[in-house]
């Protein structure tokens, strides 16, 4: 068997194929490839088991040239050479191998024989020692017994032995104060005692131990007592007592006084920390009072002062920290280790049965609301006490500290009131904080109202003069004029608010704890901030105002009329658009919800408008006033029956027309014109010199003469029939026109009704004729309806012809003639006062 | 109706216009007609005459049977007369009789109250001479004085019968006593002691309180004078004789404040400076509480004083819209104010907080025993409170008085300076409402 395709000359290839071929022959086929490949059906496979010389033979020469069947005759030839040699080595080597084994196996057969007669020695030995050894143990059976008996007894005196040291060990583990060793000791001996009682000498040793533990719970006691040890000695201690059956509820007691008079002593820390800073807080407030500003215009300089707060002692942000730090968080630590003793220990044995921690835990609420209470108490104080609202987030972290190192509390003890009633301060302080700022914001109104007022005084004059000789011409430029002083005061105003609606509104910021309660989501900001803040000041400015129209009296003369004027239009603009504003502006910073009914917008509004209203015609009245009190004055003192003839105007009623020019500035500053009745297309002159000549001369010229008193009268009761009812002190609407009128209607009526109580003579008569002319030919332009002021002239005419003795009216021309060479005069001062200025 | 108003419109023609042409005439009868018509239902109106201004007006204080008012004429050119007007409450007629006072122009006018006859004026005289043109009027002067006069007996008699000859013909007043006055100045007005003999009067002239005590017969008088001493000009305005404390104290007024005099010993007791902002015109006492004063003036205001507590109004009214001249309580029914003022209206108001009457009390108990009716009318009687009942408006010109009648309380008149004087009834709900 050879192979043509493997290499002869590869040594390792070669030993392997004589190994397979080894293993063919001894059966041992252990790889199945080698098998598939032998069993290859290839005839022409000169290693494959169904090879045919034949076909091999004829295939190859069928295929192949000669040279090439030359060549592989040749290897044919090398193989079987080498196959040969191959077969020759493996035929000597297993002859070799097969002389050695035999010699092996010759060489065991002899080993094994000797073998097997040292193994029946052994088990001969063996079989002796057996049999000593039974015999041995027999022997020593009752011994045996003996000693386990013996060993019983020892232990039992071992223990009586423990017994009888108990007092002795128990006294000396008291002096070394080792209190655990003893009282585990004491335990186990405990039923032991108890059980053998009956005997006399275990009983005293009962006794024994009884008193001595009795000392040793005295002693822990005391230690107990002491309180300086550690919250680890504490607790073992109280670990021990209770195992020593001590009451848990004295225990409890006792621990909760220890803890509550160190607690108190810094509740009194805190209190007299609180008097001290009362002391100084008063002398600081007294001493706050800044002067009046220098400055006029800016209320700021003298309204910082309800703003500042007493700078001397701690502020509460200090206080609060000391109250945490000290009381609560020594109150936290009692809380803790009070219920590491008493509440949360595991149970065992009969103290489960006890039911420790309810009553603990019911203790422990008591001890703390009563401590909390105080504590409170205290913080309350001192939050009231805080009365300058000048840095509100001073107070506003000092809540959120108090409330924040509440919430350990709470955490600690799940079920107490404490945080609630926490909340409940902060709610308060929040509510009293409100209130004080709504009245600081009062009193900063009131300040800039004062400035207004002042700013008012100083200048009217230097106004009316300007006003009156320049005809309108703006004020000074050092004095502030109206608009100026209503807008600085409303900017103010507004300005003063928005700033401490921005302090209101630190409480509610995101990063304090207490601005997700309920109260400060919702009521906070409604009821308190908006309703309570906002709103309330908005009522008082409006009711503060009607007071300037109650208490002023009408006297007038304790308000400035021009403050009257600059309020009422301040209030008219809050009608119109600020209070909106605010409104919204407060809404929106406070996302106010409304879950209560707040004041509307438009009721607000309305009272800021009857505010206004109630102003304006309170200012009408007094401006009224000032001039009718002029004219009652120069009707009354005048001796009118003796009086000279005519040749000028009376000074007064040249002031009467300087005065409502300079009201109709005042006035035109601040408010719209207004419309007017259809005027008469011409100048003043014209349109009176018509109705001079015409109705005038109807109406009373005739009158004069006593012959014809019928018609005049009666004319004038017709006239009267159908001419509307004029309402003196009605009111005004929100435009100069309608205020002059106002004014106008005040002065004339009062005229009248001067006039009608004197007695005139002639010339008085005239004088009056002059007057009322020369008041015709100013006051028609300030009116709305001009007839209205021809009516009331009219009648003072008529009036003054009735009560004459010598009715003689002046002739028209000559009136005219006096009257125009005044308005002469008149321009030519006003020329002359221009020019100086 | 309107054959009482023709009737009046007859005394105006009568009086002021027998020459004037009878077109004008027609043409203001029509127009007067048309007035009264459209705003008088309740009220009676007479207009004095059309070339009399006037101011003065009272009720006859001792005639108790007889609607009566005195109206006194203001007129520097002709002669001033006395009106008495006369109501008769059943047949609503207006009847008026005509006494000449030629002594001057009436500015107040008040009757005595223990004898119809008398009453007493103040009027002012001038002493100036018209026709002399040359001379100038320097030396003229106006000087009010105070008369008491005694209207003549037959004037009653002879006016029903032929009203024209006492238009035409009036009869003059019988001057009784001229108070003088010529060493404290003009005099603002004169008061009767109330419910007194009529012997016993006050005149007040500038700033002297004069106390004057007639004599027999009423015509001399013995005087004894208080005097206000303070800084400038002070000038009593007007008056009021309480008729409390045994008639021992008085109230006047001057400028804004009010003072109370004790007669006794003629002494100064209260002073109410600044009741009210601006002149003070009127005032009045609560006929049944004693320490209760009314006061008006030219802040437009009516209010109410406890003269116990003078530092604040007791209530205070502000209706009118111009001075207020007069007021009056009703002599019975202190809750009934009136008041004139010369915005031409004149206001009744119903003051039960601060009368006499028992304020907001309950129903009676004889309405518990049938409760339907009571039960209607418990919403009309539910109680009182302060309020305007009516405003009338029936005058054109300010109303410088008004005045309750005498001797029936449901009625008072009200005079405007344009002469016309109107009756008026409080309304008759409220009458029964205060009766029952």
């Amino acid at each position: 068997m050879s192979s043509a395709t493997t290499p002869p000359d590869s040594d390792p290839n070669g030993r392997r194929r004589i190994h397979s071929m080894l293993k063919l022959y001894y059966g041992l086929n252990e790889e199945g490839k080698a098998a598939d490949q032998a069993e290859s059906l290839d005839p022409c496979d000169i290693n494959g088991p169904h090879f045919d010389p034949e076909v091999y033979l004829n295939k190859l020469r069928k295929e192949c040239s000669l040279g090439e069947l030359m060549d592989h005759e040749s290897c044919m030839v090398k193989q079987i050479r080498s196959l040969d040699s191959d077969m020759q080595t493996l035929v000597y080597e297993n002859y070799n191998k097969f002389i050695s084994a035999t010699d092996t196996i010759r060489k065991m057969k002899n080993d094994f024989k000797k073998m097997e007669d040292e193994m029946d020695c052994l088990s001969a030995n063996m079989a002796s020692i057996t049999e000593f050894s039974a015999r041995i143990s027999g022997t020593l059976q009752d011994q045996h017994a003996q000693i386990t008996k013996l060993s019983g007894v020892h232990t039992l005196l071992r223990k009586l032995q423990f017994l009888f040291e108990l007092p002795a060990r128990l006294n000396k583990c008291l002096e070394l104060q080792a209190y655990a060793q003893a009282v585990s000791a004491h335990r186990r001996a405990r039923c032991v005692l108890q059980q053998y009682s009956h005997m006399p000498s275990f009983r005293g040793i009962q006794d024994d131990c009884h008193v001595i533990m009795e000392q040793l719970a005295q002693q822990l006691r005391q230690k107990f007592r002491d309180g300086g040890s550690s919250a680890k000695d504490l607790s073992e201690c109280v670990e021990l007592l209770l195992q020593l059956d001590e009451p848990a509820e004295e225990l409890c007691d006792k621990f909760l006084s220890h803890a509550q008079s160190r607690l108190e002593a810094d509740l009194q820390g805190l209190e007299a920390e609180l008097k001290d800073s009362a002391v100084t807080d008063t002398g600081g407030g007294s001493v706050q009072k800044t002067s009046p500003g220098s400055n006029p215009v800016s209320p700021s300089s003298s309204v910082i002062n309800p703003f500042l707060s007493p700078t001397a002692g701690t502020d509460i942000l200090e206080f609060i920290d000391r109250g945490c730090n000290e009381f609560v968080s020594s109150l936290c630590l009692v809380i803790a280790s009070y219920q590491e003793l008493f509440i949360n220990r595991p149970q065992e044995g009969e103290l489960a049965s006890k039911n420790i921690p309810e009553m603990a835990n019911g203790k422990l609420h008591v001890f703390v609301d009563t401590l909390a209470a105080r504590y409170f108490s205290l913080v309350e104080r001192r939050i009231q006490e805080e009365k300058g609202v000048s840095d509100n987030s001073l107070l506003v972290r000092a809540l959120d500290r108090f409330h924040r190192r509440l919430q350990a509390i709470s955490k600690l003890l799940p079920g107490s009131a404490v945080p609630s009633h926490g909340t409940e301060i902060v709610v308060q302080a929040a509510r009293q904080r409100i209130k004080q700022y709504l009245s600081a914001l009062q009193t900063f109104y009131h300040d800039s109202l004062t400035d207004v007022r002042q700013a008012l005084a100083a200048p009217r004059l230097a106004v009316g003069g300007a006003s009156a000789s320049g005809g309108g011409a703006s004020s000074k430029d050092a004095t502030p004029s109206l608009p100026e002083l209503l807008a600085s005061l409303s900017n103010f105003i507004l300005n003063q608010l928005k700033s401490v609606l921005a302090s209101v509104h630190l409480f509610t910021a995101k990063d304090i704890t207490f601005s997700n309660k309920p109260y400060f989501k919702g009521e906070f900001c409604s009821q308190g901030v908006r309703e309570g803040l906002v709103v309330s000041f908005i009522k008082f400015i409006c009711q503060s105002s009607r007071q300037y129209c109650e208490s002023a009296g009408d006297r007038g003369g304790s308000t400035p009329p021009a403050l009257l004027l600059l309020l009422s239009r301040l209030c008219l603009d809050y009608e119109t658009s600020t209070i909106s504003y605010i409104l919204t502006l407060t809404d929106e910073q406070f996302l106010v919800q409304h879950h209560t009914p707040v004041t509307p917008v438009t009721a607000l509004c309305a009272e800021a408008r009857e505010a206004a209203q109630k102003l304006l015609n309170h200012y009408v009245k007094v401006q009224g006033l000032i001039i009718s009190q002029m004219l009652r004055k120069s009707v009354e003192t005048r001796d009118w029956v003796n009086t000279i003839e005519p040749r000028n105007v009376r000074a007064v009623m040249k002031r009467v027309v300087e005065d409502t020019t300079s009201i109709d500035v005042q006035v035109g500053l601040l408010y719209e014109e207004g419309v007017r009745k259809a005027h008469s297309s011409d100048s003043s002159k014209r349109t009176f010199s018509v109705y001079s000549s015409s109705r005038q001369q109807i109406r009373y010229a005739p009158s004069y003469t006593p012959s014809a008193p019928m018609d005049t009268n009666l004319l004038s009761n017709i006239h009267k029939l159908f001419s509307e009812r004029i309402d003196i002190f009605s009111p005004v609407e929100f435009n100069k026109v309608s205020v002059l009128t106002g004014i106008i209607k005040i002065s004339l009526k009062t005229f009248l009704e001067c006039v009608r109580l004197r007695t005139f003579g002639r010339y008085g008569l005239q004088q009056i004729q002059v007057d009322c002319h020369y008041l015709q030919m100013y006051l028609w332009r300030f009116v709305s309806d001009e007839n209205l002021v021809h009516f009331l002239l009219d009648e003072i005419v008529c009036s003054a012809a009735h009560r004459c003795l010598d009715p003689s009216p002046m002739e028209q021309s000559v009136i005219e003639v006096i009257c125009e060479r005044a308005v002469r005069a008149d321009w030519s001062d006003a020329v002359k006062a221009n020019s100086v200025f | 109706m309107g054959s009482k108003h023709t009737n009046e419109l007859t005394y105006d023609a009568q009086q002021c216009s027998p020459g004037s042409s009878s077109q004008a005439f027609s043409v203001v009868n029509v127009l007067c007609f048309l007035v009264f018509w459209l705003c008088i239902i309740n009220a009676w109106a007479v207009v004095l005459s059309a070339c009399f201004q006037a101011r003065a007006l009272t009720a006859q204080t001792a005639e108790t049977d007889a609607i009566r008012f005195l109206v006194g004429t203001q007129s520097l050119k002709f002669d001033n007369q006395i009106h008495i007007i006369d109501f008769d409450d059943e047949n609503n007629m207006i009847n008026k009789s005509v006494l000449l006072h030629d002594a001057g122009e009436i500015w107040h006018i008040s009757g005595s109250p223990a004898d119809k006859a008398v009453l007493t004026t103040c009027y002012s005289k001038s002493e100036f001479c018209v026709c002399v043109s040359c001379r100038p009027a320097s030396e003229s002067r106006v000087l009010t004085c105070a008369a008491v006069w005694r209207m003549p007996p037959e004037w009653e008699s002879g006016n029903h019968e032929s009203p024209d000859d006492s238009s035409n013909n009036p009869q003059t007043l019988e001057l009784l006593c001229h108070l003088d006055n010529t060493a404290h100045g003009s005099v603002a007005c004169v008061l009767w002691e109330p419910m007194g003999d009529g012997k016993r009067l006050i005149s007040l002239a500038e700033n002297h309180v004069l106390l004057w005590d007639l004599q027999e017969s009423s015509t001399k008088a013995k005087v004894s004078t208080a005097t206000l001493e303070g800084k400038g000009q002070l000038k009593f305005t007007t008056g009021k004789w309480s008729p409390h404390h045994n008639s021992t104290q008085l109230a006047t007024a001057n400028d804004t404040a009010i003072r109370g005099w004790d007669l006794r010993s003629m002494s100064q007791i209260y002073c109410i400076e600044n009741a009210h902002g601006q002149l003070v015109r009127d005032l009045d006492f609560n006929p049944n509480k004693q320490y209760y004063l009314a006061s008006c003036g030219d802040d437009c205001k009516v209010k109410f004083w406890d003269v116990r507590h003078i530092n604040e109004p007791v209530k205070c009214l502000e209706e009118h819209s111009h001075w207020v001249w007069s007021v009056r309580y009703n002599h019975s029914h202190d809750q009934l104010l009136l008041t004139g003022s010369s915005d031409s209206r004149v206001i009744l108001s119903n003051m039960v907080s601060i009368s006499s009457e028992p304020f907001g009390h309950l129903v009676d108990d004889d309405d518990l025993s049938d409760n339907e009716e009571s039960q209607q009318e418990d919403k009309g009687k539910e109680p009182l409170q302060d309020s305007i009942i009516a405003t009338y408006e029936e005058h054109e010109d300010s109303v410088y008085a008004v005045e309750w009648s005498v001797a029936d309380p449901w009625l008072f008149a009200s005079l405007s300076y344009d002469g016309r004087l109107v009756i008026n009834r409080v309304p008759r709900a409220l009458k029964y409402r205060i009766l029952l």
